[in-house]
């Protein structure tokens, strides 16, 4: 029954959208409309749609209000003006009007509860799901943990809008494909396989949203929030964070990128075949030059937001860590500080998001970098041998 | 109906009661008009800080990339506009409007308590001194949004303590100016004012106090939790020790939401003012508008959770706390069809407060449709956090709040000073005014719509049409301004030219048109005697 | 200096408030500084600024008082007062509701969410896997480590005598001010302020016993900071009501305020009950559940 009212309610969604485009369109003159949205999209899923179709119908509700209010006032204010030599009525209530637009109001509203209610109950049906991925946001980054396939990554803002966004970088971002809104790693997803979502954070409060699911759910440290999304159709969704959280809120994008099962399949064993390299890479000895190598990558995607490119920080909030103490100092302490964080500040603990490699070419990376001077190298199991404490 | 007869100007005896010279005579006042003038230039002087800041946003948001400011920076510049915006200009200047008005209103010599009122103001400076001053520190000001939330609003720098030490002050001042309005009003009428007698501006102004009076402590209690969390390791907000950052969020929507209401409530009581002396017709529906301004006042206690649709609430909760928001709809909807039909069959004309009052009446509405948009829990998922959600609010703050504000100072700027302003330049400056203020949000709605969210300080290019129109009219909003503040200041500081009658306007109603222009320094020494027709707009004879 | 045509007495001019003003910029700004670690100077400069909030008060009270006995209000200015202290006292009332609402937010939704219950179910399982809900607690990662508890029906049952009792006293020291009974009123009066005294005492050794021999501190999870910001938040308040009460005791025994005049005792007395009231609460949902 569902289903066959969705239907309905989707074409007729159709043509409200094209007439509300139009209407839109003919309100306000500028050029080159095609290049960018006015309106929420439907969305990929049918709860996008839902959503899409509810908003319609209070925009359309709110417009015709409007119409009648506004028009009644500036018939008034066309005919009743003393300019026009109108001699004032004194009237000053009418019962019988008070009522009619008292219970009128209501009557509409209760129109809009309904079906706002009925979309509600259905989005909070999160049960019955064929698969989940934990999803944790970070001071800036997402990591995504796919509980049942056993795939977990961090997922950071792409390199080239990285560039771009610096301050005066002199890089325009019109030149930068998907600027802001594309990342190193994006979340694959099944299409028309219902996924549970498993919100959270570890620092501050962030907001995972992709506009074409039609959602977004608030991602609050030390409580997990559900969401849910069937994606009907294959292609790849941006969004962004959508909740304050600190000063790179504008740069912790999402991309989800969604593809036939078949597809979503080949992408886990990929993955699969990948982590077993990075076991061995935890296994190994490291020349220096590799970790150095390897590190400066893991570096400027991970510590450059807040400790900088050029490692002097941004003082007061984050410290320089060229000349550091810590990574000029013991190697104990250096290790502990990345794999345990700070806590109560935003350096957190890395060691629950990057391997054993990535910390241990990364810290031997600092260690060196920017006349640092202790030119040591730290080993993967090192950092293996202090996580397990 | 032209100038009434008045029976006030043997005030002049009081030669003796005038003001007293120099600064002293700001500093130490008690008298109601004094104070009232302070907190309206206060609040003037905070409207063009916190705009100025609003322009630093609008100039980094131009165009993508980062031009202007390190984004950190960028989100101490949108913190503090809302602060100072909101607890420097709109409400100073709500709160400087009932020092004026009130008593002259109601027929009181005065505030119930002078000497509180006098400091109720002069918290004030200090407690804004302290906020600004985080800007010059090395941490910079804060920078986790107005609403503060935690963590985030934890992290900050050494800026954090003295916000909040800042708050306590305001909401202090603010309670202080609450309950002397709620005392002046309930104690200090004339004999023949009763309840249903006074000015519509009186009555919302008491429902706003009472509103002040129960949410500013709650406030205080809030942020005196982020204090001690931060300071102190107490869990309120901390789930490692059983406590909860969205519980942080409860508490301070429970100020939040009937925060927005005092800050709405007093410019429907102003518009309701304005709207019967320039259609030269009674307000229709005077006691349906008492009625609703209550019910208002009611449910705004029982809506605050519509600002965290997306943390998850329960089911239940989450469609309760649409259904009530929804049903404010119902009695803002009374009011709005009052106005218009106040209107109705008037004989209007259009001097430039009645223009605000007009521009207020339809660009509010459209900032409550949005409103209502927003209460719709699937399609705040959507809109959550987004541009949609500032066009919302600046369509109710700016063309709201700050546009009746403005119409009550072309309204009461001749009755303050003695002088008329310039219809000319009025007319200019609400034209103007109301072309860039539309440049300047409407699109922020499109904007929120294609999925820009909000606090951000760059953006994708898909936005950038848009964003540069809402800067262009931003800029030129504010430049406007500047013809507001000259008309202020001329009528303000200007020689005297002509004596105005006690009634400057043709159709206005209520005591404060009775007593000489400008207003002597000190009126209704003696409770005034007055005919019913003389008072109030609407249909209080009944 | 001052007029009071129409019977309405309005004080022209005033300096207190711009002091009281100084003062409290003086003492959050130097709280603030030195709560960020920058040095006790800011510790003296804190009680700087208390010693001018409290100049502030003495003078202003002072004052009140002087033009109170010289008969300068009337009627109406005393309705005034009892408003203004009646929305007083209802604006604190909502101070204490935030810190309550965050007791029962924390104990209804908050613990039952961490241990599993309704939409807490994934939040038990993938964050807090060990926790169980329960109260009291200090969170899943026992913040501040084990502690023990104040029982409810041993000092806290003698505090809430003692308040209740001191309630009873100043009503009867209420009634002997309104029949002219100027022995019973300072005795009674008198022995309200020790009750209340005793109180802020027991309550500081109850403080004391908490932290050195049950580890109960305000760093102890959401209990130690519920527990302790209620009733440390209510001790500020008797001790506030009290040292009002020596005020007026004071007064009393100088024979201020008559029979049909005497807002200033009642302010107090209002101000005490509601002490009381709150403490009652606390008592119930801190203490006894
Ligand atoms: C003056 C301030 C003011 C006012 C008056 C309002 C009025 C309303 N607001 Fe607004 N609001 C804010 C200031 C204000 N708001 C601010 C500052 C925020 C953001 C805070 C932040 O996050 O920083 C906010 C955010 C906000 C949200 C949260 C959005 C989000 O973050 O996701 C919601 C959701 O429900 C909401 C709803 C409403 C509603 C339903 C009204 C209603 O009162 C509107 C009622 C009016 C009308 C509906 C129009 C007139 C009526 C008729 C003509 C009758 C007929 C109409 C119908 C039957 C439809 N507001
Ligand atoms: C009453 C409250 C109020 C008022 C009046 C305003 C007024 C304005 N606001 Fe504000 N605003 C808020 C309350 C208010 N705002 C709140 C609560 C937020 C949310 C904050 C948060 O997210 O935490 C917000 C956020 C906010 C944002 C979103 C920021 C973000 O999400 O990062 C933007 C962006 O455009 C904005 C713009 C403006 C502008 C352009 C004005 C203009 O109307 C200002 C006009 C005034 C002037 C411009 C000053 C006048 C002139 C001069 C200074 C002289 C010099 C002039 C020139 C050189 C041109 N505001
Ligand atoms: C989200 C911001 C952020 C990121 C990303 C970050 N750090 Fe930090 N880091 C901090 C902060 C803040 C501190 C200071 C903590 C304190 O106050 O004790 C810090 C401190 C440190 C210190 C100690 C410096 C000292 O002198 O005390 C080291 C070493 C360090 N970080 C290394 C790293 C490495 C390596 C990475 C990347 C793998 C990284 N950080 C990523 C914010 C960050
Ligand atoms: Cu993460 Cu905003
Ligand atoms: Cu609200």
């Amino acid at each position: 029954m569902t289903n066959s009212k969705g239907v309905q309610r989707r074409s007729l969604g159709g043509l409200f959208h094209r007439a509300a485009t139009l209407a839109l369109l003919t309100l306000m003159a500028a050029p080159a409309w095609a290049d960018y949205a006015l309106n929420l999209t439907q969305g990929v899923s049918e709860f996008s749609e839902r959503v899409y179709g509810l908003h319609m119908l209070i925009l359309w509700i709110c417009v015709v209000i409007g119409v009648l209010v506004f028009g009644a006032m500036f018939v008034s204010m066309y005919l009743h003006r003393k300019s026009r030599g109108h001699e004032p009525a004194q009237f000053s209530h009418s019962t019988k009007a008070e009522i009619v637009w008292t219970v009128i109001p209501i009557l509409i509203l209760v129109g809009m509860a309904i079906p706002a209610t009925n979309t509600l109950v259905y989005m909070h049906q999160t049960g019955d799901s064929d698969m989940t991925v934990k999803i944790t946001g970070y001071q800036w980054k997402w990591k995504y943990d796919y509980i049942e396939d056993d795939v977990s990554f961090l997922s950071n803002l792409d390199s080239a809008s990285n560039s771009a966004r610096q301050l005066n970088s002199g890089i325009d971002p019109a030149t930068v494909d998907d600027y802001l809104l594309n990342v190193d790693n994006r979340v694959v997803l099944p299409i028309n396989t219902k996924v549970r979502f498993l919100i959270t954070a570890d620092d501050v409060i962030h907001a995972w949203w992709v506009p074409d699911f039609g959602w977004k759910r608030d991602a609050i440290p030390g409580f997990v929030n559900e969401a849910w999304v069937e994606i009907k159709e294959p292609g790849i969704y941006r969004g962004q964070c959508a909740e304050l959280c600190g000063k790179d809120h504008g740069f912790m994008p999402i991309v989800v990128e969604a593809v036939s099962r078949p597809a979503y399949q080949a992408w886990v064993d990929e993955q699969k075949q990948e982590q077993l390299v990075a076991e061995q890479n935890v296994e190994r000895d490291w020349s220096q030059e590799e970790l150095v190598a390897h590190g400066q990558a893991v570096y400027e995607a991970q510590c450059a937001a807040c400790h900088q490119l050029n490692g002097q920080g941004l003082a007061p909030a984050f410290p320089a860590l060229a000349g550091s103490p810590v990574a000029n100092g013991p190697t104990e302490d250096h290790i502990d500080v990345v794999v345990n964080g700070r806590p109560g500040t935003a350096m957190q603990a890395f060691g629950d998001t990057l391997n054993e490699a990535d910390i241990a070419a990364a810290l031997t990376y600092t260690r060196s970098a920017w006349g640092n001077k202790a030119s040591d190298t730290i080993q993967p199991r090192d950092v293996r041998a202090a996580k397990r404490g | 109906m032209s100038t009434a007869e008045t029976t006030h100007h043997d005030q002049d005896d009081h030669h003796d009661h005038g003001p007293a010279k120099g600064l002293s005579r700001w500093v130490f006042t008690t008298n109601h008009k004094d104070i009232g003038t302070l907190y309206l230039l206060f609040s003037l002087a905070m409207f063009f800080v916190g705009g100025a800041m609003a322009l630093v946003i609008r100039a980094e948001l131009f165009q993508p990339g980062l031009q202007v400011v390190e984004p950190d920076f960028f989100n101490q510049m949108t913190t503090m506009h809302a602060l100072v915006m909101i607890f420097g200009a709109v409400m100073p200047a709500f709160v400087g409007l009932a020092n004026w008005l009130v008593p002259m209103m109601v027929g009181a010599p005065d505030m119930a308590l002078p000497r509180m009122n006098n400091w109720s103001f002069w918290i004030l400076p200090f407690a804004f001194a302290m906020l600004l001053s985080t800007l010059f520190m090395e941490s910079g000001g804060p920078a986790a949004g107005w609403t503060l939330y935690p963590p985030l609003s934890l992290q900050g720098g050494d800026s954090f303590a003295f916000v909040i030490f800042a708050i306590h002050l305001m909401g202090l001042s603010s309670i202080m100016g609450a309950i002397n309005i709620v005392a002046t009003i309930l104690n200090m009428r004339a004999p023949k004012m009763n309840l249903l007698r006074m000015p519509l501006f009186v009555w919302t102004w008491l429902i706003t106090a009472f509103l002040l009076i129960m949410v500013m402590p709650v406030l205080a209690g809030a942020v005196t939790m982020l204090l001690t969390d931060r300071y102190f390791g107490t869990s309120f907000f901390n789930a490692a020790g059983g406590g909860d950052p969205v519980m942080f969020q409860h508490i301070f929507w429970f100020f939040g939401h009937p925060e927005v209401y005092i800050m709405i409530l007093p410019a429907f009581g102003i518009v309701s003012e304005i709207i019967p002396t320039f259609a030269r017709k009674p307000l229709f529906g005077y006691v349906s508008m008492v009625y609703a301004t209550a019910s208002i006042a009611f449910l705004s206690f029982i809506v605050w959770a519509h600002h965290m649709f997306t943390t998850g609430m329960p089911l239940g909760g989450e469609l309760f706390f649409m259904y009530a928001t929804m049903v404010i709809a119902v009695p803002t909807g009374v009011k709005v069809f009052n106005w218009v039909a106040t209107m109705w069959k008037g004989s209007m004309t259009f001097e430039t407060p009645m223009l605000f009052a007009v521009g207020f009446v339809i660009l509010f509405t459209i900032g409550g449709f949005s409103g209502l948009m927003l209460a719709i829990v699937p399609a705040d998922f959507q809109y959550h956090d987004t541009y949609f959600v500032v066009a919302h609010f600046h369509y109710v703050l700016v063309t709201g709040a700050v546009f009746s504000i403005m119409a009550a100072a072309y309204y009461w700027l001749p009755k303050w000073t003695g002088n008329m302003y310039s219809e000319t330049l009025g007319k200019w400056h609400f034209w103007l005014s109301v072309v860039t203020v539309n440049l300047l949000f409407f699109p922020q709605h499109f904007l929120g719509l294609a999925g820009m969210p909000r606090r951000i300080p760059d953006y994708s290019v898909q936005f950038a049409e848009f964003n540069m129109w809402s800067s262009i009219g931003g800029f030129a909003f504010g430049l406007t301004q500047l013809i507001f503040l000259y008309i202020v200041l001329k009528a303000s500081f200007g020689k005297r030219t002509e004596q105005l009658p006690d009634r400057v306007w043709e159709g206005a109603k209520g005591l404060e048109w009775t007593v000489a222009t400008p207003a002597p320094y000190h009126t209704f020494d003696e409770a005034p005697d007055f005919r019913d027709e003389d008072v109030a707009h609407g249909d209080v004879a009944h | 200096m001052a007029h009071a045509d129409g019977g309405y007495y309005i004080p022209h001019g005033t300096r207190w408030p711009i002091v009281g003003s100084i003062g409290l910029a003086t003492l959050t700004a130097s709280a603030a500084n030195f709560m960020n670690g920058n040095g006790d100077f800011w510790l003296i400069m804190m009680l700087g600024g208390l010693a001018i909030v409290l100049f502030m008060m003495w003078g202003w009270f002072g004052t009140v008082i002087r033009e109170s006995e010289q008969g300068t209000y009337s009627d109406q200015v005393d309705v005034s007062f009892r408003m203004g202290m009646i929305w007083f006292i209802a604006s604190e009332v909502m101070f204490f509701a935030a810190f309550f609402g965050a007791l029962f937010y924390a104990r209804q939704f908050v613990i039952p969410w961490l241990g599993g219950d309704g939409t807490g179910l994934a939040t038990q399982q993938f964050l807090w896997p060990t926790f169980e809900a329960a109260w009291p607690t200090n969170g899943p990662e026992a913040i501040g480590g084990e502690f023990a508890l104040i029982p409810a029906f041993g000092l806290p049952l003698i505090n809430t005598l003692i308040l209740l009792s001191s309630g009873v006293t100043v009503t009867l020291a209420h009634h002997a001010l309104r029949h002219e009974n100027r022995r019973a009123l300072v005795v009674w009066l008198a022995a309200t302020v020790a009750l209340g005294f005793l109180f802020v005492g027991l309550q500081s050794w109850e403080y004391v016993h908490a932290y050195q021999d049950l580890n109960l501190k305000l760093t102890s999870g959401i209990y130690g900071s519920t527990f302790f910001m209620l009733t440390g938040f209510h001790g500020l308040h008797v001790t506030l009501g009290a040292i009002m009460l020596l005020v007026i005791l004071g007064r009393c025994l100088r024979g201020h305020f008559t029979p049909q005049h005497h807002f200033g005792f009642e302010a107090v007395a209002w101000y005490w009950h509601f002490v009381d009231v709150v403490w009652l609460g606390l008592f119930v949902f801190v203490y006894i559940l």
